[in-house]
């Protein structure tokens, strides 16, 4: 079990959400970053989708009552365990009672082996905080809160074991550049041209595609609010409602451009300049409040060779884990 | 989405609609230049088709008023592939006609606490709450799409003389099961939660309940009628979600 001893932010249950409930209007939600949720979850031998904690900015502080093996994620993170600095992208022995805790951060994953055993509703464990089901208790954690950890898998208990043998609490392997994103604080991420980009007037298009916002204080999980430049179309037009994807950047009349982020709706009816591509969506889900992004222009090809490839390295990893570690094999080269 | 198979075929369809890609893991197919046929029946058609001959690969499909947008695993299937698929559909493609099943009936506690905004609809229509109220519940009307919210229905079919142009300023909550009027759509918020509709009433039913074996109460392209209840009604009649 996990005692929630301060819980930060917005501290919140999250998985790979609910794509397949899009029609009757569930926000598909999950992890804001889900290369990170990944990651972390390979690392400590557990299935992609296991439960895990999204953490905002820092503030945490949780006590374990049973040994555990932990991963952290995400950027600019510190931490440390029982007062010693840990660090993300590998696996971490927590001792029975020790206190993790998270200083510093943007949108942490911290996964714990055996996920966070909360019930599956509609498909997942996910938090769906507008209508207040999944995770703990359709809510963001509370102090005192009592989160219990499923069963680790065979290959969490041997990664443990090797921990244990080695006297070591940090594991010497991890995640390595090829896997962890290229998180920044003033990113560029790429984008396809939506249906509404070619109605920019000019000037909206360069800035656009030239200039750099900043990302306002009123975002969070639903959508970023993008400051520094107003944007205009040639001509305004009213839309009709139709569906909507993690990434989609909105232009509402304001003139200020929202992008769309895990707890969005399912439907949207402003016009669409983009979409944010699947590779770079965890470059946004790490900025903070007052970081900056700028915005290029890819293709669908390139967009879906890179998430491809970005699937082959996870998988390659996974594999590179499970053979590390393959019942009998002594956990080294 | 198929819930209540009214299938009927009325005309192939001559298809004038567009394929725009959503990103990098959907596209939309947008009919709404297709002014000649009934977009709605369309869009419904073409859901149905593609939830029970789903290509591979395809990981939801999201009706809207004038589009289908499909989701889908570039790993396992591609634009260009779906694209094919949807053209293939469309040439054997039959239009469904307007659900004939039995309305849905959602019971409705209108004005006084549970419907704070009727004497102004009433006002802004220069008539009294009990015509806005008989004209509500006299209305016959189809689920055009679900969106905003987890259950929350637009429908359309609300009578022109209570079309009204939503709050200037919206409210922060708005409580669940709130029935609500914004412009010429009338629609209720499953849960608490901020909106800009005018509130006229209240029902107990639970638009969406998770852990129902079907969480949404309303599907796209179902019907519904309003009946009025009385405040003891509503408390003795209300539902968790």
């Amino acid at each position: 079990m996990i005692r929630v001893r301060q819980p930060g932010v917005q501290t919140t249950v999250q998985d790979l959400g609910r794509p397949t409930w899009q029609h009757v209007g569930v926000p598909v939600g999950g992890a804001m970053d889900a290369q990170a949720h990944r990651i972390a979850n390979l690392l400590i031998g557990n299935a992609h989708d296991a439960a895990t904690l999204e953490c905002a900015l820092g503030g945490v502080a949780l006590q374990f009552t049973t040994t555990a093996l932990v991963a952290l994620a995400g950027r600019d993170i510190s931490a440390s365990l029982d007062g010693t600095p840990i660090g993300p992208w590998r696996a971490i022995r927590v001792e029975r009672g020790a206190v993790l805790a998270l200083h510093t951060g943007c949108r942490t994953t911290i996964a714990i082996a055996g996920g966070i055993d909360v019930p599956v509703v509609l498909n997942a464990r996910g938090t769906s905080l507008r209508a207040a089901f999944g995770g703990w208790q359709g809510r963001a954690l509370r102090r005192d809160d009592e989160l219990p950890i499923g069963r680790p898998s065979a290959l969490a208990d041997r990664i443990r074991e090797h921990l244990v043998d080695a006297r070591r609490t940090i594991a010497s392997w991890g995640a390595g550049p090829d896997l962890v994103p290229a998180y920044a604080g003033a990113p560029t991420v790429r984008i396809i041209e939506g249906p509404q980009l070619a109605e920019l007037d000019d000037a909206s298009r360069a800035l656009l595609l030239d200039a750099t916002f900043r990302l306002a204080p009123d975002s969070d999980r639903m959508g970023y609010r993008l400051a520094g430049h107003a944007l205009s179309l040639r001509t305004p037009r009213e839309m009709v409602s139709s569906g909507v994807t993690a990434g989609t950047i909105q232009l509402p009349p304001g003139g200020a451009p929202i992008v769309l982020m895990a707890d969005r709706q399912t439907t949207g009816g402003y016009p669409r300049l983009g979409d944010v591509i699947t590779v770079d969506l965890p470059l946004l889900a790490q900025l903070r409040a007052g970081d900056s992004v700028r915005f290029a222009l890819t293709t669908l090809e390139e967009a879906q060779s890179h998430y491809r490839r970005t699937e082959h390295e996870l998988s390659r990893a996974q594999r590179a884990v499970q053979l590390r570690f393959a019942a009998g094999a002594d956990g080294t080269y | 989405m198929a819930r209540r198979p009214t299938a009927v075929q009325i005309a192939y369809i001559v298809w004038t609609g567009s394929f725009i890609p959503l990103g990098d893991r959907a596209l939309t197919v947008d009919l709404s230049d297709a002014d000649d046929v009934p977009v709605r029946g369309v869009v419904r058609a073409l859901a149905t088709r593609l939830a029970t001959d789903a290509p591979r690969g395809v990981t939801a499909l999201v009706p809207a008023v004038q589009s289908l947008t499909i989701h889908y695993d570039p790993q396992l299937t591609s634009y260009d592939t779906l694209r094919d698929h949807v053209d293939a559909a469309f040439a054997t493609l039959e239009i469904l006609r307007e659900s004939q099943a039995e309305p849905i009936v959602i019971p409705v506690c209108y004005g006084g606490e549970f419907g704070p905004d009727l004497t102004d609809v009433a006002a802004a229509h220069h008539t009294s709450p009990d015509a806005i109220v008989a004209a509500h519940v006299d209305g016959l009307y189809t689920v055009a799409m679900i969106g905003f919210l987890p259950g929350f229905p637009y429908l359309e079919g609300l009578a022109p003389t209570l079309h009204t142009p939503r709050r200037s300023t919206p409210r922060t909550a708005v409580p669940a099961g709130s029935v609500g009027i914004g412009g010429g759509s009338t629609g209720v918020y499953p849960f608490t939660s901020p909106g800009g509709w005018h509130i006229i009433g209240r029902t107990p039913r639970a638009l969406f309940a998770p852990q129902r074996q079907r969480p949404s109460l309303l599907q796209t392209g179902d019907r519904v009628r309003f009946v009025a209840i009385t405040p003891a009604a509503l408390r003795s009649l209300m539902e968790q979600p």
